[in-house]
């Protein structure tokens, strides 16, 4: 016991990370799971830190009730992004939401209220171990029982064939909305926890490498796994400190891992599990 | 019933449809035929939601739906398949019918999936297998189930025997006219003129975007129009 504590006592830190990243692979691989390369998790990330950063700085809110605000303004914050980008798919839409990325990015360096470039300090660093791993939890409950639903198989049948789902009577907007609104309440979810366990915030946390972190994280895991969401984040989150003597080529170590992945399981390692040299490609399941 | 009165389809400068009126009437199968890029899919595209018209109106039992989005008008109770098979290909065979379902409030039970699956002719396929993989004409029988899945009123068949070997196509001919005897209104696209003979109780030939002749599959062979625009030698497999 005194040993896990040990262990804990050195690691918290990253033990903390692993949870608030996992929340944020979460968040991507809902959208992805809707075949939306909609790539502004960071963004949405931002927007609900620094709203519960305001809340508890400025206007002393308790951390659940500045949680659930920083959540609720994500989610409308997504919604309504998903109006202007209806129309747009792939590395079209990625570049249009990382661009919302950026200007969000831009205008949380020039506000007064979010501390400009050199960002907010102090925020009470009440998102302890318990309260992120619970939350952490409610997702992935949350998210199974998701999947159990026929919002999972129209999500699925539009990441397949938009075209095809609408002809079965599915509405393709309102799935792309619901799922980017989601991923954007997880995202908020992310951001919240990350302020109140970082003790300090700037904008460049929430920029566009935020962003590709979240990303390669889902590749890695698997692009359509909420499971390898967060085997991948858990794992990339580890990685740098057990190869720490290699910290000045971080990115180049991150880039290898990343190419390794997708040349030799594009399903990620999740897929890992269940491959077999020549074995058939399985189905996609869901519950049906 | 389903009714088009008088629909036309533009694509820019091109009249795609022009004037178009039909009816398809429950336990009935209407043939539509004609050459390539005579507007034959576009019709069904038309009356799917999927191409706006340029002035007309489609209605299902009385009701316009020509004005709602594609996703309602298939929860009307419209159905199709297409030209080119459009299966949820890296889904299973199960998750497929329950894409048909979509619009129903509860879930298909077994003995439904069994039942599809009896009436598309691929009873004892694998549900759990993945629907890419199957072969062609399993895939375009899926493809009848999962439109069946939808219980539809109207079922849209867009070549259905495209890839079909003579044997295969047989076996449809007694898949489609089940499907009618069992209360549906089908509309069948095809270019197979025995199959078409076989299977459909009218014909509407539609050449430039035009109708040039409806009737029965013997009465439309016999059309000299119809010969000299499409049919050729072909019209002795109608007569």
């Amino acid at each position: 016991m005194q040993t896990l504590l040990d262990f804990y006592a050195k690691h918290s830190r990253l033990i903390d990370q692993i949870g608030v990243n996992a929340i944020l692979a979460l968040s991507l691989s809902v959208s992805l799971q809707a075949g939306q390369l909609a790539l502004a998790q960071a963004a949405f990330m931002g927007i609900a830190a620094y709203v519960s950063a305001i809340l508890a700085l400025n206007y002393h809110w308790p951390l659940l009730a500045t949680i659930v605000a920083a959540v609720l303004v994500s989610t409308v914050v997504a919604a309504l992004l998903a109006y202007p980008v209806r129309r747009l798919r792939g590395v079209f839409l990625a570049i249009a939401t990382i661009g919302f990325g950026e200007i969000v990015r831009v205008i949380a360096n020039n506000l007064k209220i979010t501390g400009g470039a050199e960002g907010m300090s102090g925020i009470p660093n009440d998102a302890t171990t318990p309260v992120i791993y619970g939350s952490l939890a409610v997702v992935a409950i949350a998210l199974w029982l998701l999947s159990r639903t026929k919002f999972a198989l129209a999500v699925a049948l539009v990441r397949e064939d938009e075209y095809a789902a609408r002809g079965v009577g599915i509405d393709v907007g309102a799935i792309r909305t619901l799922s980017l609104a989601l991923g954007g309440a997880i995202a908020g979810l992310g951001g919240a926890l990350y302020a109140h366990a970082s003790f300090f915030i700037t904008p460049n946390d929430f920029g566009f490498a935020r962003m590709e972190q979240i990303l390669v994280w889902c590749v890695v895991g698997g692009v359509t796994s909420p499971v390898g969401a967060v085997i991948g984040s858990t794992a990339l989150s580890i990685l740098p400190e057990a190869i720490r003597f290699l910290a000045d080529y971080r990115e180049v170590s991150n880039g290898i891992i990343l190419l390794v992945v997708i040349l030799f399981a594009p399903g990620g390692l999740a897929s890992l599990w269940k491959w077999r040299r020549g074995a058939p490609r399985d189905p996609v399941r869901v519950h049906a | 019933m389903l009714a088009l009165e008088h629909v036309s389809v533009r694509y820019g400068g091109v009249d795609a449809l022009k004037d178009v009126t039909l009816t398809v009437v429950p336990s009935h199968v209407v043939g539509l035929i004609g050459p390539n890029g005579a507007g034959k899919t576009t019709l069904v595209n038309a009356t799917t939601g999927l191409a706006p018209l340029a002035t007309g109106q489609i209605s299902l039992d009385g009701a316009r739906i020509n004005s709602l989005p594609p996703h309602l008008i298939a929860r009307t109770g419209i159905a199709r398949t297409y030209q080119n098979i459009r299966l949820f290909g890296a889904l299973d065979v199960r998750a497929n019918l329950a894409a048909g379902a979509y619009a129903r409030k509860t879930r298909l039970t077994n003995d439904e999936i069994a039942a599809l699956l009896e009436r598309a002719g691929i009873p004892g396929i694998d549900l759990d297998a993945r629907a890419g993989a199957l072969p062609y004409g399993d895939q375009r029988r899926l493809e009848i189930a999962r439109a069946l899945a939808a219980s539809p009123k109207v079922l849209m068949l867009d070549e259905p025997a495209a890839g079909m070997n003579p044997s295969e196509t047989s076996r449809l001919v007694e898949t489609i006219r089940a499907i009618a005897a069992s209360g549906i209104a089908v509309l069948l696209i095809e270019h197979d003129m025995p199959l078409v003979r076989a299977a459909c109780d009218s014909v509407v030939v539609l050449n430039f975007g035009e109708v040039i002749a409806r009737g029965t599959p013997s009465e439309v062979a016999r059309d000299p129009v119809v010969v000299e625009a499409y049919l050729g030698s072909g019209a002795e497999a109608l007569a």
